[in-house]
This record gives structure tokens, sequence and C-alpha cells, in this order.
């Protein structure tokens, strides 16, 4: 870095490399010490304390050696990278606590078993929470992709700027912040109010409150990979005397396809997650139902809920299988991260020289 | 279809061929779309304020609670406020510092990874940190009494200790741990967006790396500092399903006691865990509260994002 | 197959920015005809409205008439689209669809439009199109690649290849060499000396050699200064602009003093 070798210069003395090494073992080792004296050994604890001591220590030496502003340099260092540290330990704690909780019943029965009719003895599995998932993600999908293209496509090609534009722009933003308890009270209202069914549960109200969430997303993520579009391409369309649509629908649209598949992807691992505007619109089946317009239904983040909040007679399985839904959950919103990170990078196409 | 026209030059004498259905129709499609989204977002508040009207009309030892709809959310708003902003402190400082370190502290061949990272942990669903939450809470007793012991004579920090860990302070940290990868996202776009030239002509003029960030990064990105910030403010004011599962509300009212039994709950997870066993008016007075929050969460995120939209207009970074 | 040009009193605004003012011109076919003058006068402004490619900027119109076969192109009841299918374009950044191979590049202006075309059709049309653009030796047997994938003096003749694919009677081309080394400006230009045995030419360029050498008529436009709408000063033989402009303006230009 360009700093250090700037310190190089000015500083009167310096602090190598390796004292500052040293420091960091010796804080480290009395952190340790110090917490397992106390009793309150723990990674956490480890990294506040052995920070504290770190970041004392060198900036007394660092102000001695080095004088006053490379001391504060050296400790604002010190602080960033704790801050650093300390973020990660309950991120990693996150993961570690799903994945050591959830291998348990990560089984063949977990994929295969419904919970209908599950008692004592029984262990029932999360077949039914998968398809749930599956039927409302899909059906979100079905909904938000075409509204949320086409009001993309709307906003880069048709809306010139003008008021309607600026307003749906401004509008998409905030409804981005819209909580997704909301969401789902808005799906109920409407279906109720449609229907005159005070207690109308299933599929299709869930997957109209996750659309509300999804389409935001889906319409900023496809507005951004549209305007990467060049304006050159459009131009040369037109100037073969292709109509507007045709150039969207083959030119524009091909261009931007890996972009757009990148952004819809994201959005489907988001809504996937939720849990929320399901847990009040679909009422937590037990048992496989194949029908979005009937009946109550399940889903992976309903499932895990439940099974922590209503664990019936069996607790422990009941647990279990929330830890394994939840880590099934994880995996599959992390993959669908990682496919769409691999669809930007190997189907972009090539348009540089 | 209707734009096939011979290209052949002898049979285009005209250039009349007008009626172009795809480009109606596209046209037309584009901009229900558009529509469409803004009648959503009016239908959003419609139909809470229908679902609310019950309980808005009803007297007030009808609603949820039988003291009226102030005695019954207000509680609510204080405690979704109140466990909003502890994480917000938090997550602000840590955000800052993590961002910081990915843009300008990290060796560059980490960083990338780092901010891949990150952009990972913020797809993380909410479920998730709820289980972790409800997991760990007890483990955070013994921290919890050391605070009320020794900074006991600070109101938030009074009161007796639970035994559970599951108060106003874990659900503030739990949602700090839940916005800081948004927030982190957010700051680490402005910071790396701060003009190279600045920078250089900063260490130029003999500047440590902490005094070039000080003098040229900071000001550079407080706008998007506070964008940020307003962003996991919007989130955390909606979070349900951590408090859910973690916060154990006794309906404490408006308690500022941060680590006891007594504490109020959150509207998000009064409406989840209430919802599905409510009706008539009861279920109404979950739409107001409910409308209260969607208000609150709405004047958040347009003060963020009018934060965004000047900012824009002034750097011309965007 | 090429056609006359007439422009009466044409008027061109950005919103209410009066851009380029009164253009009265007859460009003749089967020539060249090249358009120069200093940035900003408005020279490709006024190309862009003899193929109603001015209008795809929002806010952008036009007043006045553009007659192409006797027929006003901003008439009453005129596609753009069917008049962008008669009068070509091509741009200053050789600008190839990523997304398609060179064969399909070609074809883009007939498979754009949904047009069925049968195979051996398409494969003489790709051919006749790259001959005509000077390239088909070079890329006959990498058809299938991107078109991205050409040197940047290959992507410009694959535009032109592209252009001249839909048949059309008018070839615009707005600063075509500005993005390309000399050699292939060279290629470009003789292949342009070619064209003009079957089609109407108009070139923007702010090269003044290259339209000495390549054009047969030439038009000086000019503005005033800032904020002030372009004007053509003068439109006459190559020859004679270059030899004895009637306009002090015009001579300054060419001779260097200013732009």
């Amino acid at each position: 870095m360009t700093a250090t070798t700037h310190d190089d210069v000015q500083a009167v003395g310096r602090l190598e490399k390796p004292v500052r090494w040293a420091i960091l073992a010796g804080s480290a080792i009395a952190a340790i010490a110090l917490l397992a004296a106390l009793g309150a050994l723990n990674p956490l604890s480890v990294v506040i304390v052995g920070s504290l001591i770190y970041c004392t220590v060198l900036y007394v030496a660092a102000r001695a050696v080095e004088g006053a502003r490379h001391a504060t340099d050296r400790l604002v260092t010190g602080v960033v990278t704790t801050a650093f540290l300390l973020a990660m330990v309950p991120l990693i704690s996150v993961i570690w606590t799903i994945v050591s909780k959830g291998l348990d019943r990560l089984d063949v029965e977990f994929f295969t078993f419904s919970m209908r009719g599950v008692g004592s003895g029984d262990i029932g599995g999360a077949y039914h929470a998968i398809i749930g998932t599956i039927l409302t993600t899909g059906i979100a999908t079905l909904i938000s992709v075409p509204i949320g293209l086409f009001a993309a496509i709307y906003l880069v090609e048709y809306g010139n700027k003008g008021v309607l534009a600026r307003g749906l722009t401004f509008f998409v933003d905030v409804m981005t912040g819209i909580p997704s308890i909301v969401a789902g009270l808005f799906a109920i209202g409407f279906f109720t109010m449609m229907l005159g069914d005070v207690a109308y549960q299933a599929g299709i109200v869930g997957a109209v409150a996750l659309s509300v969430l999804m389409i935001p997303t889906v319409v900023r993520s496809s507005e951004e990979m549209l305007r990467l579009v060049p304006n050159e391409l459009r131009e040369a369309s037109y100037a073969l005397g292709v109509s507007k649509w045709l150039t969207i629908a083959k030119v524009v649209l091909p261009t931007a396809i890996a972009g757009l598949a990148t952004g819809i992807t994201l959005a489907i691992a988001r809504v996937m997650g939720e849990t929320a505007p399901l847990l009040i619109t679909m009422g937590a089946s037990r048992a496989v139902n194949f029908n979005p317009f009937e009946g109550s239904m399940s889903a992976l983040p309903l499932f895990a809920y439940s099974s922590y909040a209503n664990p019936g007679t069996n607790k422990e399985d009941s647990l279990a299988a929330a830890w394994t839904a939840a880590l099934v959950l994880m995996a599959l919103v992390m993959i669908l991260n990682i496919v769409a990170r691999l669809i930007s990078k190997f189907f972009a196409p090539k348009t540089g020289r | 279809m209707s734009t096939t026209t011979a290209v052949d030059p002898t049979k285009t004498s005209s250039l009349r061929s007008g009626r172009r259905f795809g480009d109606a129709i596209f046209s037309a499609l584009s901009h229900s779309a558009g529509i469409v989204i803004l009648l959503v977002l009016i239908g959003v508040t419609f139909f809470l304020f229908w679902g609310a009207k019950d309980a808005l009309v009803a007297d007030g030892s009808e609603v949820r609670g039988g003291a009226g709809l102030i005695a019954y959310i207000g509680p609510l708003i204080f405690g979704t406020l109140l466990s909003s902003i502890i994480a917000l402190l938090i997550a602000v400082p840590l955000s800052i510092g993590i961002a910081l370190f990915i843009s300008h502290y990290a060796p560059r061949r980490l960083a990338s990874g780092l901010g891949y990272v990150v952009d990972l942990l913020a797809a993380v669903p909410s479920i998730i940190f709820g289980l972790w939450g409800m997991q760990i809470a007890g483990s955070a007793v013994p921290s919890f009494e050391f605070l009320n012991e020794y900074l006991g004579f600070i109101p938030l920090f009074s009161g007796t200790v639970t035994t559970t860990g599951r108060t106003m302070l874990m659900i503030g940290i739990v949602l700090a741990i839940m916005i800081l990868p948004i927030m982190t996202a957010v700051n680490r776009e402005v910071f790396l967006q701060t003009p190279r030239l600045h920078e250089e002509a900063s260490l130029a003029l003999g500047a440590t790396r902490w005094e070039m960030i000080r003098q040229t990064v900071i000001p550079f990105g407080k706008s998007g500092v506070v964008s940020g910030a307003m962003l996991g403010l919007g989130r955390a004011l909606g979070e349900t399903m951590a408090v859910a599962i973690i916060l154990s509300a006794s309906g404490g009212g408006y308690s500022w006691e941060l680590l006891s039994a007594n504490t109020p709950g959150t509207i998000a997870g009064d409406i989840a865990l209430n919802f599905p066993e409510s009706f008539g008016v009861e279920r109404s007075t979950l739409f107001v509260s409910g409308l209260a929050l969607f208000v609150v969460t709405f004047l958040v995120n347009m003060f963020a994002r009018w934060i965004i939209s000047r900012r824009s207009e002034f750097s011309g970074a965007n | 197959m090429s056609k006359r040009i007439d422009v009466k009193n044409l008027d061109i605004y950005y919103s209410d920015f009066l851009a380029v003012k009164d253009v009265s011109v007859t460009i003749e076919p089967r020539s060249v005809t090249a358009l120069i003058g200093p940035s900003g006068c408005g020279k490709s402004t006024f190309l862009r409205s003899l193929n109603r490619m001015h209008e795809v900027i929002p806010g952008a119109r036009v007043e006045g008439e553009v007659i192409i076969d006797g027929e006003n192109l901003y008439g009453k009841g005129i596609d753009p689209v069917m008049v962008r299918r008669k009068v070509g374009m091509v741009f200053q950044k050789p600008n190839p669809f990523p997304t398609m191979s060179i064969k399909e590049n070609v074809l883009a202006g007939v498979k754009l439009n949904n047009k069925r075309i049968g195979r051996t059709d398409a494969d003489e049309l790709v051919e006749t199109s790259l001959r005509g653009a000077n390239l088909w030796n070079e890329v006959k047997d990498r058809l299938d690649k991107p078109g991205s994938s050409l040197s940047g003096g290959q992507q410009q003749r694959l535009c032109i290849a592209r252009t001249i694919a839909v048949k059309p009677e008018v070839v615009l081309m707005d600063e075509p060499c500005s993005a390309l080394d000399p050699i292939s400006t060279l290629a470009v230009e003789d292949l342009i000396a070619e064209l003009k045995e079957n089609y109407t030419i108009v070139i923007v360029t702010h090269n003044m050699q290259q339209a000495a050498r390549c054009s047969d008529r030439t038009g000086f436009f000019n503005i005033e200064g800032t904020g002030k709408p372009g004007q053509l000063v003068e439109f006459n033989d190559t020859q004679t602009i270059f030899n004895t402009p009637s306009e002090k303006a015009t001579e300054d230009y060419i001779s260097g003093r200013f732009g």
C-alpha cells in the first residue's frame, strides 16, 4: 500500500511487522488467560478483550516509537479490523449452529415424508413443506417476473424520465422497504374482500404476499441491467428498420439476459426465505397439498417455525426437524445465490473489444 | 405478422405501413405493468385501512387488550422503535468499520471475496437468525448480569435480569447482526466511490491512511452512510420472525429496562404471533398496528431515498 | 436503386432548442455527399433527420420536408420504421450485435423483423452483402464466430454489410472512420467509392482529407456561436468547395483557421 511506503519516509522510528505480531500474540494470550480466570471464555469475549488489549498496547507503543499521528493511524487500523472480526463471530456462529444442529435430521425421510398424522414415535418429514415452497415461490415468480420486467422495460424504454417514470422509480424504491408482515396483511385483506371469506387460507394468498415483496426487487435489478445495454445497439436496430418492440424483444432483452436471470434468481432466493407473510396467510398445513387455491399449505421456513413454536408431543424430534428445515432453506438460498453469480459470469455476452 | 412487408425495393414504393400490433401491445404491456405496481402500492394502503376499519370505529373496550387502540398499539410502537434503535446504535459503527476494512484495509485480493461473503450473508433468511438467537440467548445471560451489576445505575440496565436472556437488548443485538450485511454493502459501495484522485492527493500531502480516510472517504460517504442506516432501520422496524421467536414479550408497557422480563413486544412480532388465532375486531386491531408499521417504515424509507437522490444530484456518482 | 433526396426548409429541434436551422439542399443519387463542419454544428443531427433516427431521442422533432422518391418522410401517415429500411445508417462506433454471429449480424435486418428467409436465400444474401462490404474473403471461414471477435475496421465493414443487406436506397454514414486506425479507414473509404455505384451515400466526417478524397459534393455546416442553431453555409461540388469556396467561413475552416 502507498501508506506503508510513505511511513518509511517520514516516521522517526517504526514498529516493524514482527513487533506488531508479537503484540498481537501477547494480547491474545493475555485475553485468554484473563477470561479463563474469570470463567467467561468464549470466542466473542476473546475477540473483544483481546482487541482491546491489542489496540491499547499498540497505541502506546506506536506513540512512543512513531509519534502521535501514526499511533492514531495504528489505533484506527486496529479498531476497524476488530469491527470486522467482531461481526464475523456471530455470522460464523449462525452458520455453525445451523449446520451442526441441522445435520441430525438430514435424512431421506426428511425429504420424502410429510407431517400428516405424525404422533409420538413417528418422525415425519418436510416433503409437504418443500412442495409448498416450490409452489408458492413458483407462483410468486410467475406473477412478479412479467410485471417487474415489463415495468423495467417501461422505465428504460418508454418512460423518458416523465412524471409516471419518476414516480414509479420512487415508489418502487419505497416498496422495497415494505415490511414482509405488511405484505401478508395486504394479501389477506385483498382476498378477504374479493372472496368475502374471512378464513380463506391458501397457497395463492401467500404467493401474492411474496409477489409484493418480489416485484420491486425484480424491477430494480432488471432496470439496472437494461440500462447497461448500450444505446448504440438500439440505434443499430432502429437503423435497420426494426420496430421498437422487436428491438426490445430481440436485441435489448437477449443482450441483457444474463443480468436479468441473475437478478430474478436473487429475487427468488430472497422471497424463498420469507416466513412472516406465509405464517399469517397459509396456515402451516401438516399434509401435502398440491392445490394452491384450496386448503392450507406449508413451506420450508414456515415448517421450521411451526416445528419450533408448536412442537406437539415430541419436542426434541420437532426441534431437530426445525433445524434441518433451516439448514435446507439456507442451503437452497446459498445455492441460488451462487447460481446467480455463475449465470452472470458465464453467460454474459462478450461486448468488449 | 403485421411487420412482414417485403424488403424488395420494387415493392416498397410506399413508406406507409402503419399498423404494427406488436408495438402497440408491447407499449401497452409496459405501461400497464408500471400502473399495476402503483396500484399495488395504493392497494396495500387501501386494504390495510379496509382491514383496520372495524377496529378504528369500534369502542375501546372491544379492541385487543380492551383498553383502546392507543393503549394497545402505543407500547408496541415503542418496543419496535426501541429495538430498532438499539440495533442501529450497534450496527452503524460496526458496519462502517467492516466497510472500511473491506474497502481500504483488507488486502485487495481478499477484499472482493469479503464483499461477496457480505452479500451472501444479506441473503440469510430471518427465520434462521431467529432460531439462532433463541439458541444462544441463554448463554448471553452472564453478560447481561454483568451489565446489570456494574451499570445498573443506568435505567436501561436496571431491573431484574431474566434467566432466559430473551430480552429487548438481545433482540436489539440480533437485529443489528441482521441489518449489518445490507448496511455494510451500502457503505462499502459509497466508500469505494471516493474519487481515487482525492485519496491520492491526500496521501501525497503526507497524510497517514487514517487521515486520508478522515479527509476524503468520510466526507464523501457521509450521506451514503446515513441512507444505508435508514435502509437498515427500515428493515429492523419490519423484522418479524426473529422478534417473534426470540423476544418473550410480556406486554410490559413503556418499559426502558432492556434486560428484564418486563418488556413490550414489537408490531411485526405481535402480528405474527397473534394473527392466526384472532378474529373480528381483534384481528382488525392487528391491521391497525400493521398500518402504523407501514406508515413508519414508509417514512423512514422515503427519508433514506430522499437523501440518496439528493446525494446523486450533488456528486454525480450513482 | 438509389434515389434523390430533396430537403426543404428543414428545422431540427431538441425539445425547444433549435439545433439546425432552415436547411434546403438536394442530394444527388449515385453520389457521395460529404458533410463537414466544426463540432456541435449540427451535421450529425441533420444526417439523423434524413432517416428519422433523430426522433429516437426523447423530445427531438423536426419541421420542414425531406422528400425521397416523391414522398415526404415527415408526411402524415409515414412510418419511420419503413423509412429506415429505405435509408440505412452506419454509426461512428462499430456496433455489431454482441449476441449474434457474423452471419446473424448480416441477416439482422431480416431476422429481427421476423421475416422468413430460405436457407439458400440467406446464404446468398450473406455472401453478396459481405462481398459488397469487402469483407467476404476475410470472414468466409468463420461466419459463426461472434461479430465482436472481429477487428474494429472489420466490425465497421460488418455493420455496412448489415446495412446493405436490408437493400436500402440511401446509406447514411456518421463519421464511420473516426474510431478506426488508418489502414481500416482506407478499407472503408475504398468501400465507399464502390458503394456509390449502387447507393446514394451521405457521410459526415471530421476529416477534410477524407471528404476531399471520397466525396462528389460537399456541404459545410457552421454555427455562429454557442446556443445558436447550426446552418448549412455552403453546398457545392467538392472540387469547388475545396478550391474556390464562395463563403469566407468555409475558406477559413478548410484552410484550418478554425475548427
